[in-house]
């Protein structure tokens, strides 16, 4: 098996300490759940213990997976030890915020194997963490990336949110340049986005809140990815830079590179490739921790749904992944034809992308409608 | 027979010709209260939408008269509007009265008049009917001055009505069998039949309604088809009720429909006369118009896999409307398809959405033309109602265009604007009559070309809705017609292509060019949009792209969800059509012509 096709296992944590005005991932902001929880997710462990792979990623995510108790988290991390196989140099992740993580935390995880801290910090301007919804202030964010990397973690990922209402260019660069400062091996630039059913999008509904606007959101985006370049980083998905090749999160990848993964958790979406299914096997959990542990309970997997990927589906997929990623699609799989050619002519043209090394890779200007290249090749 | 009324009921449109309808039907206890839904003889969803009536449809009303008499009465129900005229003339010559109906608020329109006068070709008797005097602002003198100097009628023999209140119903029944007269004919005669109107039933075919001159038609003859020649095998004659009721026999004088295993759409010819082939007529009956249409436009299947599906709705919904033709066309753009002739554009509109709603083809239209007609400089003479047959301009040597005589009723506070609407719309000779105090009845000679995009819009609309519009076809006229043709990022698109006048040219070049930016959804690169006439741009409008529609986030959970949103778009996108990479959508093709009320 190569490197690059080996699954990642992932875990999602469905707790918070409170939710978050923007975020629309599963989680819970009551930590009355966890027990019996964590003893669902041993179950779901067991249940898949069998068709264990050689994985090289486990990507603790959430929700918060720091507020979980010291002990929790490291009989978690014992127990998937312990009934999957990992390959030697696995990138271990796990996601934390600055209200929740602590000293003891982090240096248990560490022992464990846990080598990669991913943390929420979102901006570093109090004002802007207040309309967020943060519960941390931006001196404790700051404490907490000297605190991950003074307990020796060599690779740090900084998750920031950027190009809301509030926020001027000079307060995203302020924030930006105090991360700087860190030298994270990794920076998630994202921007703001209204998602249904948060508490954001109520408040855009009620005219309480709003989008900068296409213009603004453009020049912020291209603003970014050029200093964050200049700055060293490869700017090598929509939202996320690497200080090195080597520091691109290897767990994210295998989601746009069609690569196996086993979602554990509520919520967690898993998939299989294989000679089986060429177009691929998904399915996700049920987006509840109640229903969760009962199914669990009565010895069933915990899955909503599954959906079995057609040739063509599949091929959407490609181009839609393949073109948020620098990395692009390449140029050869692509169904020939004339429609092809002048799709390929037309996206030249306006600059969207650029040929290199037969691949067609997205221009920052390309990155910003990647929603809308797949499109140019269908019909 | 001497029991028999056939009557039609005929009017400005909205003035209440359904409502009566109805009313009459109520009151002849043909349906229950229950049964009942309002505008029965309307029943197309488009028809209850539009509130106008498309299709003729027939029924029979039983009525017991005062003098204890019992009379069947044929209603046959017309279109009302100007593009119908043709279903209008058959309704006519099937029936030996008409209803003329006005509204007690609005007069005497210019349909009023256009109806009257086709009633007297058909030399029927008029009974007028003054409705909705109800109305607060019902004018019943007014109107019955109008009736008397527009129309030249007896003002006095007018029943007064409220068809929504259900007054004057009674008298209006006392009129018909008083002052229509009988059906003449002679039983003993050969059998001849006149088809005013054809339908399609999934079950039994095409189904003829027809009205019986003379003779008697009973299932088990074999009928003849005076035009054609073709002889089919009656299985069933009968009356509309609310539904068919069959009967033993149709005989002269009589209203009805005949089933005769009639499976192919084109053996029914409307205005065709039916005869028996054991004892034939010696020649059809006249009376009937030939169908001109006046409007042409393309009708393409979005997908070209649709194609033999349109083909097959076209030849069934041809059954129900004898003013459609068409032939095979194709396009460069868009592929196979037809070029339709219709009577008018709201017909054209009605075709495009009955194909929609009722048989599901997803369609594209084209913009409208006229008929033009080109002389040569070898001296032939070309007759072009597509634009894609514009001849090389070089050899051009006159050009000539359809003219109509367009007469506009209007409260005379409009003059102004209606005379510059249509001074702007290229008309000419303006005459001015006041036919009664307060309005104006305005006439121009104006080409139709410039009429049948949205003028009929636009006129109601400078005037709140009071003007009445009406048209003849007087001749044609030389002129210098050019072709403009638009291009989208540089590619000449054929079904966007306009013949029209030069000094009109820049005006519907730039119109064509906005309306497009309007209609073309934004891509994610520059749309440059152009109208030209030979190599010169002489209209231009650009679409900016938009600049981001990126989510922010995409893992696990994210993949399913987007691709499902593109499989949307994708579905979306395959009910455009494509020119070169731009998705232009199929609204767009008709809507360029059409100007905004806030122009």
């Amino acid at each position: 098996m190569s490197n690059e096709q080996r699954p990642g296992l992932y875990l999602h944590v469905p707790f918070c300490r409170s939710k978050c005005f923007y975020c629309d991932f599963y989680s819970v902001a009551s930590s009355a759940a966890i027990p019996a929880w964590l003893h669902a997710v041993r179950r779901e462990v067991l249940l898949y213990r069998e068709k264990s792979h050689d994985f090289d990623s486990l990507y603790l995510g959430g929700g918060t997976p720091s507020i979980l108790e010291e002990r929790d988290l490291a009989g978690l991390i014992e127990c998937i030890l312990e009934h999957f196989t990992f390959c030697a140099d696995t990138e271990m992740t796990m996601e934390a915020n600055p209200e929740s993580l602590t000293e003891h935390k982090l240096r248990s995880i560490k022992n464990l194997g846990v080598n990669r801290i991913s943390l929420g910090i979102q901006s570093l301007d109090d004002r802007e963490l207040k309309y967020l919804g943060r519960i941390h202030s931006s001196k404790d964010a700051l404490n907490s990336l000297a605190m991950v990397r003074s307990c020796g973690f060599a690779n740090i990922g900084v998750d920031l949110i950027y190009g809301f209402e509030i926020q001027t260019l000079q307060g995203w660069k302020k924030t930006l340049d105090r991360i700087l400062e860190f030298r994270p091996e990794h920076i998630s630039c994202y921007q703001m986005s209204f998602e249904r059913g948060t508490p954001l999008w109520k408040m855009r509904q009620a005219g309480r809140a709003r989008s900068v606007g296409e213009r603004l959101e453009s020049a912020f985006f291209i603003w970014t990815s050029r200093y964050l370049e200049r700055k060293g980083y490869l700017h090598y998905e929509i939202s996320n830079f690497a200080a090195g090749p080597e520091f691109m999160s290897r767990h994210n990848r295998k989601y746009w590179t069609h690569v196996p993964y086993l979602g554990l958790g509520p919520s967690a979406h898993s998939r299989l490739g294989g000679r089986a299914c060429p177009g691929g096997k998904r399915w996700w959990n049920v987006k509840s921790i109640r229903k969760y542990c009962q199914l669990l309970e009565e010895g069933k997997a915990p899955v909503e749904g599954s959906e079995v990927l057609t040739e063509e589906q599949f091929e959407l997929e490609r181009l839609a992944l393949g073109f948020r990623t620098s990395e692009g699609v390449d140029i050869h799989a692509l169904r020939s034809g004339p429609g092809t050619d002048k799709a390929v002519a037309q996206m030249l043209e306006s600059g969207l992308v650029k040929v290199k090394g037969g691949r067609l890779r997205p221009t920052r200007r390309g990155f910003l409608v990647a929603d809308s290249l797949p499109l140019m090749f269908c019909g | 027979m001497q029991h028999i009324r056939n009557f039609s009921i005929i009017a400005h449109i909205d003035h209440g010709k359904s409502t009566l309808a109805d009313r009459l039907i109520q009151h002849a206890g043909l349906i229950e209260a229950r049964q009942f839904r309002d505008q029965f003889l309307d029943n197309m969803d488009l028809e209850r939408e539009r509130g106008i009536t498309i299709k003729s449809q027939t029924v029979v009303l039983s009525y017991k008269s005062k003098s204890g008499e019992v009379y069947q009465l044929n209603l046959i129900d017309t279109p009302g509007h100007a593009d119908f005229s043709y279903e209008v003339s058959r309704a006519m010559a099937s029936c030996e009265g008409v209803l003329l109906l006005v509204d007690a608020s609005q007069g005497v329109q210019a349909q009023t008049i256009a109806n009257l006068y086709a009633a007297m070709e058909h030399n029927l008797t008029i009974i007028p009917v003054i409705n909705k005097i109800d109305l607060p602002s019902a004018d019943i003198e007014m109107v019955k001055e109008q009736i008397e100097h527009d129309l030249g009628l007896d003002p006095d023999n007018a029943i007064l009505c409220s068809a929504k209140e259900g007054t004057g119903i009674e008298d209006i029944f006392e009129a018909i069998v008083s002052q229509i007269p009988a059906p003449s004919g002679d039983a003993g005669k050969p059998f001849t039949a006149l088809i005013f109107d054809a339908h399609y039933d999934p079950y039994r075919g095409a189904i003829a309604s027809c009205r019986v001159f003379d003779g008697t038609v009973k299932p088990g003859d074999t009928l003849l088809f005076m035009s054609t020649g073709a002889a089919h095998k009656v299985e069933e004659v009968g009356l509309f009720r609310f539904s068919r009721e069959p009967q033993k026999e149709l005989s002269a004088g009589s209203v009805g429909y005949v089933i005769a295993g009639i499976k192919t759409v084109a053996d029914i010819r409307i205005g065709d006369t039916m005869t028996l082939e054991s004892n034939p007529a010696s020649s059809p009956l006249s009376g009937f118009k030939d169908v001109k249409p006046v409007v042409f436009s393309s009708i393409y299947p979005i997908s070209s896999d649709d194609y033999p599906s349109l083909v097959d709705s076209l030849e069934k919904y041809k059954l129900n409307d004898a003013a459609l033709v068409y032939q095979k066309d194709s396009s460069a753009a868009l592929g196979q398809g037809f070029r339709c002739g219709f009577l008018g554009l709201l017909h054209l509109e009605i075709v495009q959405e009955r194909l929609e709603r009722e048989f599901d083809q997803s369609i594209i239209m084209t913009a409208p033309s006229v008929q033009y007609k080109f002389t040569l400089l070898d001296g032939t003479t070309l007759t072009v109602e597509n634009p894609q047959y514009y001849p090389d301009p070089t050899n051009i040597k006159s050009s000539a265009e359809p003219f109509i005589k367009a007469t506009i009723i209007i409260p005379e506070r409009y003059m102004g604007t209606v005379m510059k609407l249509c001074l702007e719309r290229r008309g000419s000779n303006p005459r001015v009559a006041y036919p009664t105090p307060a309005r104006v009845e305005m006439t121009f000679d104006m080409p139709l070309a410039e009429v049948v995009f949205d003028f009929y819009d636009r006129l109601k609309s400078v005037t709140q809705g009071y003007g009445s519009f009406d048209y003849e076809l007087i001749e044609y006229r030389e002129g210098d017609l050019v072709k403009l043709d638009i291009l989208v990022n540089s590619e000449r698109v054929d079904a966007l292509s306009l013949i029209v006048h030069r000094d009109r040219a820049r005006d519907w070049g730039v119109q064509v060019c906005d309306r497009l930016k309007e209609e073309i959804p934004r891509h994610n690169f520059k749309i440059a949009i152009q109208g030209a006439i030979g190599g010169k741009i002489i209209s231009r409008s650009t679409i900016t792209p938009f600049r981001k529609d990126v989510t922010a986030k995409c893992y696990g959970g994210d993949i399913s969800r987007k691709r499902k949103l593109l499989e949307k778009q994708k579905k979306g996108k395959a009910r455009m059509k494509m020119v070169g990479q731009v998705m232009i959508p199929q609204g767009a093709f008709v809507a360029v012509l059409k100007s905004r009320d806030d122009d």
